[in-house]
């Protein structure tokens, strides 16, 4: 997992963050319902670190708001995420912490797919596979070696 | 001794002849025993040595050699004679032999007992007979060995062999290969230069034959024995080069010559032995070659640079340019060069590009280069180092300024301040034209954070070119503002909300602008022409907008130059302006409720207050003091001479009570205190008595709430700067008893003013340590009872705790105390905790209340440490079901939970207990405040939370799907780091 010492991109692209959500007049009244969003499942794993760069998946551009989908009313959640290279060994790694950022974010109402971004990784097909099979998703979160690196990717940096 | 000489001649010959390489070792055991002597051994060898087959003569030689080898400390003088002359003579013999005598002298270096002069000798024969570069490695070796143990030992004598030893060491390692030799071979060399030896004419070939290696290229072979490193080579070759000035006309023609390398290391390796060179030299060594090493450095450092500011994706643009702007900084020269190197190229790329990214990102690199040219600019300059630039710079920010990206428009802003101060840099016609694009956008930007930035730019650029702000933006924006939204009935909301977001720009960047005393000449007319239109309707402005132009002119209050001029301006011409505008609103109000000025607003009205309190604390003593006496005698006495547009009638009695209870005229004691409470304490009020007592009249008679708030402030206020003495504590003390008898009277219908003006009279006294405080606290105690003013009480100590910006504090010449927070809280909170044990249940959440208020203002440190005593206080706090006690108590918890105190952890339990049911609250601030708290829990120590993490993680689930999005959000943070406790990778 560590990926030995050599990067396999070790020099990405790096996109600017977005700022933080502004906060609306409606969102501090007591009474109105603010529905879940795309900002806001987008806010979720934006800041989720790279498992290979001191960057977030947001800086790399591995994961963009257009690329996420929340129905609220529907409980469904939809993210495709954009390996920075088409043979990026850290797919999995990523998509997993994606996922289970989200399960720890989320009401557990909501069925959450997670899967990378058409055409964008050369085995786009196996990983998309492992993300949704829940059982493999709950067999690699036994594994510990692969639970510390998730949490990794999944701790608040302090910078 | 017949048997050893025949045991002896055996050992020759088996070694000789035999080749039985063992027999060595036990001739020289023979010879260390005292078997036979050396001297023995060569004749035992004569025949062998005589030999006319060269092999045998070797062997014989070598036999003796490696004797040598163990027994030369037992070696007299003469036998060391004998034998180095029989070994130089050897060296004249066939080549096989030439080994095993290098191996015996080298042995003989070794002798203590050389005979003086053979050192010299020795050596003569070696350089004149033997060729070193044709012998195998190891003689090689054997060669080197033999210099440096003469080196060590007959440097005298070496050294009278003059620049030969030099030459011959020169000839001797010509073109060594092996490393290990050469790491010898340095070693002398570092000797020959460190001991002083002469090289004579030898410099440059002492110098040539090792610098032939510089920079070292070498990569040790795999599974290296020897363990040579690379690195070791370049120390040693380093020392030797940079070792002595001499070299130095070698040597940095040769590293000027290496920097062009296009081999990385080689351009690292001779910056290092530069480094490590000019830090030994002196400036006549290097002066000659300053200028190639200039230029090479610098196109070193720009050249790379240069490279990465044009990549196309621009990844490594900020690490290099940060590299030339450090360089900038190195001296105004430098910042010459740099600027001339890169700018053209900067503002190329620019002009190329497309991309908005790209584009700011070089105008941010644009900024640091025109920033760190600032900084590297002595004080006095000549002409500055951008004036070459100045043209295309101005063209590039204008460019940008009119581009619709916002974040380049931002960049552009910063890019013009940091032009604008570069001394003598702009052109008033670049001015002009700056002030002309900061106008366009401030009419027209509809983004915020573009504005806020062009705002913030007009403002640094009017302090130091005022005149084109004077004369071009503040006309403009005032025409601007004055145009009425089009046909207003029929106007879209949309373009209403648009004309109002433009008024508001041009109201902030008025203040911005205004820090110079003749730019606020013309701008503060301005704003108060605003404040007038908006009351005579000749303009409409709305509520908001004359609020904005209030706090405009407070922003000019707060940041104008301290100059008689300015105080002047305020003094003469803004006070008055403002008292009569509010006076003729007033008055207006009155006479014909209904039409409603927006000046009769509490909103307008308390934006007025800190203009005028601002300014009056910033004046001078003397103007101080005569508006103080207008401001009394105007509310005292009706006295309006002062005041401009002078049609006031002439019985004006502001603080008397109204007719019909009207309140339009006695809210302006807010102004009044505006004015008096915010004079330097020099500054005598006149009338003061009669002020007092009409104040206190108004603060316990008024229904309404401004006005009679405003007046127990204006008599807080007075009373805070009062001299002590006895008349203050019988005012004090009448007051009180006034107040006391009201608070006493269950049926008084002026309860709630009475305590009003208790309570700021106690902040009064509380700020300056008066011993009569105790007695207004205890009242205040008290009241924490009272079924109707116990939860107001509870709030009073959140007043007394808290600063406040239009009075008592310390920019308007209050007497504040050091710590007076602390002292209160030390003093009271036993009572407070007494109150509470003794208080019937409805009445103990005004103590808890209390309590929070208190706690919660104080500063963290002190909270840390009286928290234990408080402690069970606050977790009580937690369960009482006022939502406003939760809060308090939830805000003063949290910071104390990041740094918990051994207490603390030790009520986790309650603590978890008491905070779950609240993430459930029907408000909203409690919910977030208690996940905020819970979050802070997470990062207690892990053994003490982990056994709550299955609980809390299940608690936290719910929150996941509140119905607000904040809530939501802390509940996510605070679950995330949950789980991330006693997980791997995690905590």
């Amino acid at each position: 997992m560590s990926g030995g010492a050599r990067l396999e991109n070790a020099n990405p692209v790096i996109f600017q963050r977005s700022g933080e959500r502004l906060l609306t007049a409606s969102e501090e009244d007591e009474d109105v319902h603010d529905p879940i969003d795309d900002r806001e499942i987008f806010d979720l794993i934006r800041s989720i670190n790279d498992p290979e760069h001191p960057l977030s998946l947001e800086e790399l551009n591995v994961v963009e708001q257009v690329r996420v989908k929340v129905d609220d009313a529907g409980s469904t959640v939809g993210v495709e995420f954009t390996p920075t290279i088409p043979h990026c060994s850290m797919a999995t790694l990523i998509g997993l912490s994606i996922k289970v950022k989200l399960l720890r974010s989320l009401p557990d109402r909501f069925k959450i797919d997670v899967h990378i971004s058409p055409g964008t990784h050369a085995s786009e097909e196996a990983v998309n596979k492992q993300l949704a099979d829940k059982e493999r998703v709950a067999a690699a979160l036994e594994n510990s070696s692969l639970l510390e690196v998730v949490n990794q990717c999944l701790s608040s940096r302090t910078m | 001794m017949a048997a050893d000489s025949t045991l002896l001649l055996s050992l020759v010959e088996e070694f000789v002849s035999g080749l039985q390489d063992s027999k060595a070792k036990d001739a020289a055991k023979g010879v260390k025993d005292g078997q036979f002597t050396v001297l023995q051994l060569v004749e035992a060898l004569g025949l062998s040595l005589t030999s006319s087959q060269a092999p045998t003569r070797a062997r014989g030689v070598q036999l003796l050699s490696e004797v040598l080898k163990e027994c030369y400390g037992e070696l007299t003088e003469r036998e060391v004679e004998v034998l180095i002359a029989f070994y130089e003579n050897r060296l004249k013999d066939h080549y096989v032999i030439t080994p095993p005598v290098l191996q015996g002298l080298k042995a003989l270096t070794k002798c203590t007992t050389l005979p003086p002069g053979s050192a010299v000798s020795m050596l003569r024969s070696l350089f004149q007979d033997v060729h070193v570069q044709s012998l195998m490695l190891t003689e090689r070796a054997c060669v080197y060995s033999m210099l440096i143990n003469l080196m060590e030992t007959r440097e005298a004598e070496l050294k009278g062999l003059g620049a030969d030893f030099v030459f011959g060491f020169v000839q001797s390692m010509d073109g060594e290969r092996d490393p290990r030799n050469l790491l010898l071979a340095f070693r002398i060399a570092k000797n020959i230069i460190d001991r002083g030896y002469d090289l004579g004419k030898f410099t440059e070939e002492l110098f040539e034959v090792t610098s032939c290696y510089f920079p070292i290229d070498f990569t040790p072979p795999p599974n290296d024995p020897h363990g040579i490193t690379k690195d070791e080579l370049i120390q040693e070759l380093r020392g030797v080069l940079t070792g002595t000035p001499k070299f130095a006309e070698f040597l940095l023609p040769l590293i000027i010559e290496k920097l062009d390398s296009d081999v990385p290391s080689a351009k690292l390796d001779s910056l290092h032995t530069l480094t490590a060179c000019v830090s030994q030299y002196e400036h006549k060594d290097l002066a000659e070659f300053l200028e190639g090493l200039w230029t090479s450095l610098r196109r070193e450092v720009c050249l790379d640079c240069q490279h990465h500011l044009c990549e196309p994706d621009l990844k490594l643009v900020w690490p290099s340019a940060k590299l030339l702007q450090a360089a900038c900084c190195a001296s105004n020269r430098a910042s010459h060069i740099v600027a001339a190197a890169v700018m053209p190229s900067l503002i190329e790329q620019y002009n190329s590009r497309t991309q908005c990214s790209h584009r700011r990102t070089l105008l941010e690199v644009v900024q640091r280069f025109v920033q760190s040219v600032r900084t590297s600019q002595p004080s006095v300059s000549d002409e500055s180092v951008l004036s070459a630039f100045r043209d295309a710079l101005c063209s590039i920010v204008f460019s940008a300024l009119s581009e619709s990206n916002s974040s380049l428009q931002i960049t552009a802003t910063s890019v013009l301040i940091s032009l604008a101060q570069q001394t003598g840099l702009l052109l008033n016609s670049d001015i002009e034209l700056a002030v002309d694009h900061l106008t366009r956008l401030l009419l027209t930007e509809e983004d915020d954070r573009v504005s806020a930035a062009v705002v913030e730019c007009a403002g640094a650029l009017a302090e130091l070119h005022p005149a084109a702000f004077i004369t071009k933006l503040i006309p403009r924006l005032k025409k601007e503002m004055f145009s009425e939204p089009m046909a207003q009935d029929h106007t879209e909301p949309s373009q209403q909300h648009s004309h109002h977001a433009m008024r508001q720009r041009c109201l902030s960047a008025l203040a911005a602008v205004s820090k110079q005393a003749s730019v606020v000449q013309e701008s503060t007319p301005v704003l108060l022409e605003v404040l007038s239109s908006a009351h005579t309707g000749g303009v409409s402005f709305s509520v908001d907008e004359v609020v904005l132009a209030c706090r405009s002119l407070q922003r000019i209050a707060e940041q104008v130059e301290d100059t008689e001029e300015t105080g002047q301006c305020f003094h003469s011409v803004i006070i008055p302006r403002l008292l009569s505008l509010a006076l003729q609103a007033a008055l207006q109000g009155d006479s014909s409720p209904g039409v409603g000025s927006p000046l009769v607003e509490a909103a307008v009205l308390s934006a007025m207050v800190p203009v005028i309190s601002s300014s009056c604390s910033r004046l001078q003593p003397t103007l101080a003091a005569q508006t103080a006496s207008r401001a009394v005698s105007l509310f005292l006495d009706g006295d309006v001479s002062f005041l401009p547009d002078n049609s006031f009638p002439s019985h004006i009695q502001l603080l008397k009570k109204q007719q019909k209870d009207s309140w339009s005229q006695s809210q302006m004691v807010c102004l009044l205190m505006g004015c008096v409470c915010s004079l330097p304490r020099s500054v005598e009020v006149p009338q003061i008595d009669q002020l007092l007592s009409e104040l206190e009249e108004m603060s316990c008679s008024c229904s309404h709430q401004l006005s009679y708030t405003s007046a127990a402030k204006c008599f807080a206020g007075l009373v805070n700067k009062s001299p002590q003495g006895d008349s203050l504590d019988s005012l004090i003390q009448r007051t009180m008893k006034r107040v006391c008898s009201e608070l006493d009277s269950a049926s008084s219908s002026v309860r709630i003013q009475a305590f009003t003006l208790m309570i700021w009279v106690a902040k009064a006294l509380l700020l300056r340590y008066h011993p009569l405080f105790t007695t207004l606290t205890d009242k205040l105690f008290s009241l924490l009872d009272d079924t109707d003013l116990g939860p107001m009480a509870a709030d009073g100590f959140s007043l007394l705790m808290s600063d406040f910006t239009d009075v008592l504090n310390r920019s308007c010449h209050a007497d504040v105390r050091i710590m007076y927070r602390q002292r209160f809280f030390s003093e009271n909170s036993a009572k407070l905790v007494e109150g509470f044990n003794a208080a019937t249940q409805d009445k103990k959440p005004n103590y808890l209340k209390a309590l929070s208020n208190i706690v919660n203002k104080l500063p963290k440190q002190v909270q840390v440490t009286e928290l234990p005593a408080l402690l069970s206080l606050l977790l009580e706090a937690l369960t009482c079901p006022d939502e406003g006690v939760q809060l308090s108590t939830l805000s003063c918890l949290e910071p104390v939970l990041i740094n918990p105190p051994a207490a603390l952890v030790q009520q986790l339990e309650a603590l978890v207990n008491r905070l779950i049911p609240l993430i459930c609250s029907p408000a909203m601030n409690v919910r977030i405040a208690s996940l905020r708290c819970i979050h802070a829990l997470s990062h207690f120590p892990v053994h003490e939370v982990l056994p709550f993490r299955a609980r809390v993680l299940r608690a936290l689930a719910k929150p996941l799907d509140d119905k607000k999005r904040l809530v939501r959000s802390e509940a996510v943070l605070a679950r995330g780091e949950w789980f991330l406790l006693g997980s791997p990778g995690g905590r």
